[in-house]
């Protein structure tokens, strides 16, 4: 156990390897209630939080969630975060290292009509990810999970009984999130481990669920994005909406993209055994052209991968570079994110079996 | 977690298994534990000279990675090659086939600086 943003987390139960598998083939259990959660509510809340955020916040069906940066005014990113739409309120979940800063940040700029609470305490959360989910979860909160798309979600329940379950999830798996007050945290710990007994299911460390998002090149908050990072170089883009007139960090963000970004923020499959770590070098021909930003065994990948920051020609998929480990010119091919391609997130429908 | 009584231990959790002139080196029980799934050592070549309480080594967990340092002075003579097709052995069995290298004693004294079982059990104790 480490302590981690105010929480004793499990860096591993049985190991990272085995963790890690299970969820690719099978299926597991996180417990993310660490995860901070603001809600917004009153008339203006989606506009509020489409102005927080840099991706469509405001003019969502209900249910919909959308994964965004937040950011200052000179772009860079304050967090990664995602926003639900919830009837008129948007609720924020935000990394639990970041929440005071966040906190203080939405509250900072709101404008009168729109009431920030802080439900961090008060929420828990469960993310139960793999290709068995599904089954899993229908057996737990109903058949009507079945019918929810990646990145939507629906709430039950109202006081201690308030439910939120949603399609997402940061492993590269089909899965789902699920969010209940704390007195319901350990009843449905419980019941998902009942009814996903014959799936095989466990519970998932925070070692396994860096292993997995790396693999699909989701960005970590602190490691491979951070306040002097700006979404564009962080290959981003896709989520910064600059058709929106108004948004913090947008006119600065819209010359990033004018100019092209400095640097670019690119995955890396190295050749051999040795891994890359945070704060490595990489070179081409001798010379610097990048940092790596995360490092570790791509253990689905069945090789070290890893992503960096790279500049010139070096920033473009299929070049090759070398990671400079304990001294050693590592050879590495650059690639685009996600580097692991087989998992289960990209299918529209998630298979269904009996 | 195993300290088996006849090794030699390092505070940096190193263990010595000493064979006439030879100390065979491996990483203890305690340490595979805490570093868990192992997946890539570096060890030196057959050959080259190590100083006491240096690093002659790297050895790579999922999460981490961390130096290993040499528990006496000496020149390798064998080093582990199934740990490159199969680092889980550290884990698996650290004391037995997870073992690293052997030197050649230099300064055999040095044997008589390392931490006995009972030392080095009193030294996990002070961690837990």
């Amino acid at each position: 156990m480490v302590p981690f943003a105010g929480h004793e987390m499990p860096i591993q139960y049985e190991g990272i390897l085995a963790e890690h598998r299970a969820v690719r083939t099978g299926v597991g259990v996180f417990d993310v209630s660490h995860m901070g959660e603001i809600r917004l509510s009153g008339p203006g809340a989606a506009a509020y939080a489409d102005l927080l955020v840099t991706n469509q916040a405001a003019s969502l069906p209900e249910g919909k969630v959308v994964y965004t940066p937040m950011c200052r005014e000179d772009g860079g990113i304050l967090d990664d975060l995602l926003v639900y739409a919830l009837g008129d309120d948007r609720l924020l979940v935000v990394n639990a290292a970041n929440f005071d800063k966040d906190l203080a940040w939405v509250r900072a700029h709101a404008p009168s009509g729109v009431d920030v609470a802080d439900e961090n305490v008060a929420t828990a959360q469960l993310a139960v990810q793999g290709p068995r989910a599904e089954e899993v979860v229908a057996r737990v909160m109903g058949e009507r999970v079945r019918a929810l798309g990646f990145y939507e979600a629906f709430a039950t329940g109202t006081g201690e009984d308030w439910t939120l379950v949603s399609r997402t999830g940061y492993t590269g798996e089909d899965g789902f999130e699920i969010y209940v007050r704390p007195s319901r945290a350990l009843p449905l710990w419980d019941r998902v481990f009942e009814a996903g007994a014959a799936e095989g299911i466990r519970p998932i460390g925070l070692g396994a669920r860096d292993t997995l998002r790396l693999e699909m090149g989701y960005c970590l908050y602190g490691n491979d994005i951070d306040e002097s990072t700006n979404p564009i170089e962080a290959g981003l883009g896709w989520t910064v909406r600059l058709d929106k007139k108004e948004f913090i960090g947008r006119d600065t963000i819209a010359r990033v993209k004018e100019s092209g970004p400095r640097r670019k923020l690119l995955g890396l499959l190295l050749e051999g055994d040795r891994i890359p770590r945070h704060g490595f070098s990489v070179e081409r021909d001798g010379s610097a052209v990048g940092t790596v930003t995360s490092g570790s065994m791509g253990i689905s990948l069945g090789r070290p991968v890893g992503m960096a920051y790279l500049e010139g020609d070096a920033a473009a998929a299929g070049s090759r570079v070398d990671v400079v480990v304990r001294g050693q010119a590592t050879p590495a091919v650059v690639s685009s994110r996600p580097m692991y391609r087989e998992g289960t997130v990209r299918s529209p429908k998630p298979r269904r079996t009996a | 977690m195993k300290v088996p009584p006849e090794l030699r231990y390092t505070k940096e959790h190193e263990w010595v298994r000493v064979k006439g002139n030879e100390a065979e080196v491996g990483i203890t029980d305690y340490a595979q534990g805490e570093l868990g799934d192992v997946i890539f050592v570096e060890l030196p070549q057959v050959g080259s000279r190590l100083a006491q309480m240096k690093p002659f080594g790297t050895i790579d967990a999922v999460k981490t990675v961390s130096d290993l340092f040499a528990p006496v002075s000496g020149e390798v003579t064998a080093a582990n090659d199934s740990l490159q097709t199969n680092p889980a052995l550290v884990n698996q069995s650290p004391y037995e086939r997870g073992w690293m290298v052997r030197i050649r004693l230099e300064k055999p004294a040095e044997v008589e600086q390392l931490l006995s079982a009972a030392d080095y059990e009193k030294l996990l104790g002070a961690h837990a």
